[in-house]
């Protein structure tokens, strides 16, 4: 090692520009060519078109029509649009309901299936397993569970709880009925990443807070609960971002409906771009929801870089 | 409780290690069974769904229509029979992984290598360069995704196998160069520069020395990608629907538009659709679970 820098310092060239220390060459220093196939595909899928959408967000483009620049005209559209409104206050209600519920039920399982208990390994493969399955099929599972008279509804009167019955994706609360599903989808995805977190923590730091006498509670708060700090993180952003552009289940299991009651940001986009062919309108309700992702990415930061050091 | 066989995922070790001597444990007595029979009965609800699936995939019509949560009369194999020969889910089966294989490959390559050159390359443009992809993380596709329509359209690669692995190749760029430069930061670069000095070129170190050492995480990076990528809806359902290219989550939603409310063929089919997934995951599942759960942590 020591060697091999010497080697290398001694090989680099003495040359040096009047004004500057001497150019350091490192020993190896990769060559920037092999960022090229990366960059050149990154570019063309990711780069190019999310720099075109933003443009074309402000177009009226449709179709086979090129349109032109209509300034801030589909953003007042938007602001006018029932579905797209609805769409809006869904898609941040619903991350922010995902996000609080999903990781408070991922911790707790995580917790429950950290500890000494029977089967815990069964479990644990158990909870994470809907998390191999792919929205569609769990959306048209969770959609036949929630007909009139399904499953749900028999399991319920069958409990003496026919009260509770009801028309799950008809009615008001189907935008909750399909985040129950998708909780139950990913919940397994947080009590992984937690799992991973409690597994790093030292047993003998827990044991010595009980040796001190203190109780569960107060060992999880004081202990265990500031050691998952990065854990938390990690599963907040995951979970906010994915629950922001949430598409398939809504796609397949109401479409949208009843109403506009179950549209989201991403869907109300596909329907405006792709089914009624308003290039511009849509990709101006993306461009909407990255400025969302993109805030609450910010303030995240922001708050992750004062709370604890990482990359 | 150690004596449960412990083959899930990081074993406790330390619980295990026969040099150590068994850790006194200070729980109440009567704390654990509580939990457990807890636990116990959340699985069998959290199970539910599943049952729900599989039992409705063996019955007939008019035992669909019958109480739904009673399991079938008999094994009831016509569903699957429909399934599979009605919507021709084995070609979709084969496109499914043709398509997720070529774009986890090439992410792989191009992404190792670009992760490479970011953490021993050049340093004035690493960190701007690894924020470049990093952005890619927080855009969502929903932005691009007119232009990149149409892009694909005037390259004539609508309704093909290219459209979809290009599109998954670019969108998988941020994830799979985070997660290999992250563990390239850790490896020290010893033996790369020993591959140097005794003459081999950039491309013999990298694919000869620096991959082989990369393997961890390329587990990772696979796992990761491949299960989304298989699972994904919108790409496929944009670039190959109506074709004979489209993948399974696609080929199952169309199926249900084909067979309305005859819920027995339908859970046939995405039984089957779930199938190779799940198989996977009960062989790999220690991987699975470690590999999201420990290697996003960047």
């Amino acid at each position: 090692m020591t060697a091999v820098l010497s080697r290398g310092r001694s090989d680099a060239p003495v040359r040096s520009v009047p004004g500057r220390p001497a150019p350091r060459r490192r020993p190896t220093v990769a060559p920037t060519w092999f960022l090229l196939p990366a960059l050149v595909v990154y570019a063309l899928v990711v780069l190019y078109p999310s720099l075109a959408g933003s443009v074309l967000a402000f177009t009226d483009r449709s179709g086979f029509d090129p349109g032109e620049w209509v300034g801030l005209a589909n953003f007042e559209k938007l602001l006018r649009d029932d579905a797209a409104r609805a769409a809006l206050t869904n898609t941040v209600a619903v991350a922010v309901v995902i996000t609080v519920v999903q990781t408070t039920l991922g911790l707790l399982l995580a917790l429950a299936l950290n500890s000494a208990i029977r089967a815990r390994n069964l479990m644990r493969t158990l909870f994470f397993a809907p998390m191999m399955l792919s929205p569609i099929i769990v959306g048209l599972l969770w959609q036949y569970i929630y007909t009139p008279g399904g499953p749900l509804d028999s399991t319920l009167e069958g409990l003496g709880l026919g009260f509770l019955t009801r028309s799950w994706l008809g009615s008001d609360g189907a935008l909750w009925a399909i985040v129950a599903s998708i909780i139950w989808h990913h919940v397994g995805i947080v009590m992984a990443i937690y799992l991973a977190g409690l597994q790093s923590i030292p047993p003998e730091l827990t044991e010595a807070a009980q040796v001190d006498g203190a109780g569960a509670v107060r060992r999880f708060w004081y202990v265990t609960r500031p050691l998952l700090g990065q854990s938390t993180t990690i599963v907040i952003a995951l979970t906010l971002t994915a629950s922001f552009k949430l598409f398939d289940q809504m796609f397949v299991m109401t479409g949208g409906g009843p109403g506009v009651s179950t549209q989201t940001l991403s869907l109300v986009m596909y329907q405006q771009a792709f089914v009624y062919g308003e290039y511009g309108y849509g990709t101006a309700i993306a461009l909407v929801l990255t400025m969302i992702v993109a805030a609450v990415v910010f303030v995240q930061l922001s708050i992750t870089r004062r709370g604890e050091h990482q990359v | 409780m150690t004596a449960v066989p412990d083959t899930s995922i990081a074993p406790a070790a330390a619980d295990r290690d026969p040099r150590r001597p068994r850790r006194p444990r200070l729980r109440n007595g009567y704390g654990r069974p509580v939990l457990e029979l807890v636990m116990v009965a959340l699985t069998v609800v959290y199970l539910f769904p599943l049952y729900i699936l599989v039992v409705t995939s063996f019955k007939r019509p008019v035992d669909v229509a019958g109480n739904p949560v009673a399991p079938p009369p008999d094994l009831y194999l016509g569903n699957y029979e429909t399934a599979w020969f009605g919507a021709d889910l084995g070609r979709a089966m084969v496109n499914s992984v043709v398509i997720t294989s070529l774009s986890i490959l090439g992410a792989v390559v191009i992404g190792a290598m670009a992760a490479y050159a970011i953490v021993r390359g050049s340093r004035r443009w690493s960190t701007p360069t690894l924020m470049l992809f990093l952005l890619g993380l927080m855009i969502p596709a929903q932005l691009g995704m007119v232009p990149l329509y149409m892009l694909m359209r005037d390259l004539g690669l609508l309704q093909t196998y290219w459209s979809v692995i290009i599109v998954n190749t670019g969108a998988l760029m941020p994830m799979t160069v985070f997660l290999y430069a992250g563990f390239l930061r850790t490896q020290s670069p010893a033996y790369e520069e020993a591959a140097r000095i005794d003459g081999a070129t950039w491309w013999q170190t990298f694919w000869r020395v620096v991959f082989p050492l990369l393997r961890p995480v390329t587990g990772t990076v696979v796992i990761i990608n491949a299960i989304n990528v298989w699972n994904d809806f919108l790409t496929p359902l944009l670039y190959l629907s109506g074709s004979s290219s489209r993948t399974l989550p696609v080929a199952v939603f169309s199926f249900r538009g084909e067979y309305a409310s005859e819920w027995g063929i339908i859970f046939a089919g995405l039984v089957i659709a779930a199938l190779p997934v799940l198989i996977v995951y009960f062989f790999l599942q220690r991987h699975i679970i470690q590999g999201f759960g420990g290697g996003l942590k960047g």
